[in-house]
């Protein structure tokens, strides 16, 4: 066992990094800054990170789970809004399909997976997320698996998250299908990337809403002194500090296990990240709203845009709630009797 | 990065897997149970016979000379056989270790590693808990000799142990860090007397106080320089906050695979709640298990143990008392109405997490100051 990342990984962390800093947003404002952001969007595609996970013409991913779940920290950290996690979900749910044209993913209205449908139209709202595809795969019910399908993504909506995209598939939207097929094996070994790639943008935006808020205690004066002096906001970032430690193990693992374990042992690895990363991110997050006070509450603060950020990826593939209804299911068998 | 085990690895676990199948005592998790400390000596010393113990330590000693992570591997079998974990010393050893001359280090870690030696840790006393430099036993030089004048408490197995790594201010004339020594006082001598502590969980042979009355150290058996003892309490309670040193995620797991089995076993019987809570135990437990491997892969690169390891104390406080809670939500009513029952002792055992070793607030000062550099008031 040794689990300390190769020199190649820690210099894509180091790269990934400086990319983030040099055209991230820094401001609130900056969000409506489009000639950076498509700045950034260029540069990450040309750094290829967007096919990380698309097929390397054997079938297999050009890089690991980790690799993406490394750029998904990264950008996490520096709220980065760029497509990224959306479009290497779409990517590598396309290899599994064996297709290999650029899509999106329409994820069910729970947003715990793909959408599954069994008539030609369908019968939600959908919804694609972090993607600029024009087109979304989902799924039709075919004997022990599924039939890819598609569906052509709608117009861009206004989300929580004010850093990546989502776009509504309107209800009788016509499902066309794709004559290839996905097993059942392939959609869990898919969800078990989700699942990592989600915590580690959940990791990143608690290391880089701590970040802010570190040194924001160091500076905020009352009293005459820093408030990052006072015992009570020092283990309020003490908790926040080891929350994402302990997020950033686990979710480690879950992004190794994605290609290392079987679907179901990757999957169930992604979950127990998950429901941690979730509930930590939660409490990160509002540990750094409080720790900046009144101007942590208005719109002008980085902050929400972590706290926003935090819970798209949360519900993303699924919260620590719903993990920990899939994990009691999983480990101790079906609900009976009691509610 | 591979979380999967080497070969070498790989062969060491079937071998202790085999082992265990064979030597498995079966005795209680230590937070619940009297038995589990009455048998502990018996428990190190098949462990360390069938050289199973001390991997990590240096073959001169006993040990193995083995990386750290086969504490991990074998800590993660004993979680599976539902074994107890192994007996927790490592921070005595990297105090001796890292302190001691090679005379101390010969004379006393042989015995400490195998199991042949019982020790206790002499630290806190009734006025000097979290701030330990305060403390005020004394141990005053007479000829080759120190007499140690004092009262200490929180002194795990000090009724059965052989030597205390006692902690005594041998300068009353500087600052309070600096007149510190540290000694290896043998516990067999009538100046020493022994009070037992009952903990709110009802067990008995875990906590004691211990009071020096003119007990008796050859000045030979200082560990470290006179004045080192502030320097040689750091590295043993740094060591001592490190979950990889302590091997509990061991005695985590068996408790929640315990749980889950009480579930499973009857499913009809437990609301989404409990279960949940079950499940919530675990997704901590294997956060811990993830997380000590990561601590661990960091040695390799030389990353020295540093404040770290108070993060990683106080991940394993929430973890344990996440297991305590869990096993308290299963239990149900249960739980109150015998107070022999074991999700009662394993929650109330969990609360001492926050407190040994060092507080939870003493640790979250140690993170903010010396990890997030937040300035001191």
């Amino acid at each position: 066992m040794d689990t300390r990342e190769t020199p190649e990984q820690s210099e894509l962390r180091r790269s990934a990094r400086q990319l983030a800093r040099e055209l991230g947003p820094t401001t609130v404002d900056g969000l409506d800054d489009g000639a950076r952001s498509a700045r950034l969007a260029t540069a990450v595609r040309d750094a290829g990170w967007l096919d990380l996970r698309a097929d390397d013409g054997s079938g297999r991913p050009l890089a690991s789970g980790v690799e993406a779940a490394i750029v998904a920290e990264v950008l996490g950290e520096r709220v980065a809004d760029v497509a990224f996690t959306g479009a290497v979900l779409a990517a590598d749910f396309a290899r599994r399909a064996g297709v290999n044209d650029d899509g999106s993913v329409a994820y069910s209205p729970s947003l715990t997976s793909v959408a599954v449908v069994s008539g030609s139209e369908t019968t939600t709202a959908l919804h694609s997320i972090d993607s600029t595809s024009d087109q979304a795969y989902l799924l039709v019910p075919r004997g022990d698996g599924y039939e890819l399908a598609s569906v052509p993504t709608g117009d861009r909506d206004d989300g929580a998250d004010l850093t990546r995209s989502v776009r509504v598939i309107p209800v009788g939207t016509v499902v066309q299908e794709e004559e290839r097929l996905l097993t059942r094996d392939a959609l869990v070994a898919w969800e078990a990337l989700g699942l990592a790639l989600t915590s580690a943008d959940l990791v990143g935006v608690m290391r880089g809403v701590l970040d802010v808020s570190v040194e924001y205690a160091k500076e905020r004066k009352q009293f005459g002194v820093p408030v990052g002096s006072f015992q009570a906001v020092q283990h309020l970032l003490a908790d926040a500090h080891c929350l994402m430690e302990g997020s950033a193990s686990i979710a480690l693992y879950a992004s190794w296990a994605v290609d290392n374990l079987e679907p179901l042992a990757a999957r169930a690895a992604g979950r127990t990240a998950k429901a941690y990363c979730a509930r930590a991110a939660r409490t990160v997050c509002e540990t750094a709203v409080q720790v900046h006070g009144g101007i942590g509450n208005t719109w002008e603060c980085m902050v929400h845009v972590y706290l926003r950020r935090a819970l798209l990826s949360s519900q993303w593939f699924g919260d620590d709630s719903v993990q920990l209804h899939e994990l009691s299911g999983e480990r101790l068998g079906a609900t009976v009797g009691l509610p | 990065m591979d979380f999967r085990d080497s070969p070498a690895e790989a062969e060491f676990r079937a071998r202790f897997r085999t082992w265990l199948a064979d030597n498995n005592p079966g005795l209680p998790t230590s937070s619940t149970d009297d038995e589990y400390w009455a048998r502990q000596a018996e428990w190190h010393t098949a462990l360390f016979d069938a050289g199973f113990f001390g991997l990590s330590w240096p073959t001169r000693f006993g040990g193995h000379d083995l990386p750290t992570v086969f504490d991990v591997i074998l800590d993660e079998e004993l979680a599976t056989a539902a074994a107890p974990p192994r007996p927790s010393l490592g921070y005595l050893v990297q105090g001796i270790s890292h302190h001691g001359s090679d005379a101390i280090q010969d004379r006393f870690l042989p015995g400490l590693i195998s199991g042949r030696d019982r020790w206790c840790q002499g630290f806190s006393e009734p006025d000097a808990g979290s701030d330990l430099a305060s403390l005020r036993t004394t141990a005053t030089r007479d000829g080759d000799e120190y007499v140690i004048e004092g009262h200490k408490v929180w002194t795990s197995y000090s009724d059965v142990a052989d030597w205390c790594f006692l902690l005594a201010r041998t300068d009353h004339d500087v600052a309070k860090h600096k007149g510190l020594s540290a000694f290896a006082v043998p516990m067999d001598q009538p100046a020493i007397e022994q009070r037992p502590l009952r903990m709110i969980n009802g067990i008995t042979t875990e906590f004691g106080q211990v009071l020096f009355d003119g007990a008796r150290v050859p000045a030979a058996s200082m560990i470290g320089e006179p004045g080192e003892g502030w320097r040689v309490a750091m590295t043993i309670v740094s060591h001592e906050r490190e979950p990889g040193e302590l091997g509990y995620v061991a005695r985590y797991a068996k408790t929640v695979n315990e749980l889950e089995r009480i579930v499973r076993a009857d499913p009809g019987a437990f609301r989404s709640d409990q279960r949940e809570a079950v499940a919530w135990a675990a997704v901590q437990v294997e956060m811990l298990r993830r997380h000590v491997c990561r601590r661990l892969s960091e040695r390799l690169d030389g990353v020295e143990h540093g404040p770290g390891g108070s993060i990683d104390k106080l991940l394993m406080t929430w973890v344990e008392q996440t297991v305590g809670a869990a096993a308290l939500s299963v239990a149900g009513a249960q739980a109150v109405l015998d107070s022999d029952d074991t999700a009662l002792k394993v929650y109330l055992y969990s609360r001492a997490q926050s407190v040994m070793g060092g507080t939870s607030q003493v640790q979250k000062n140690i993170v903010a100051t010396r990890i997030l550099g937040l300035p001191t008031a």
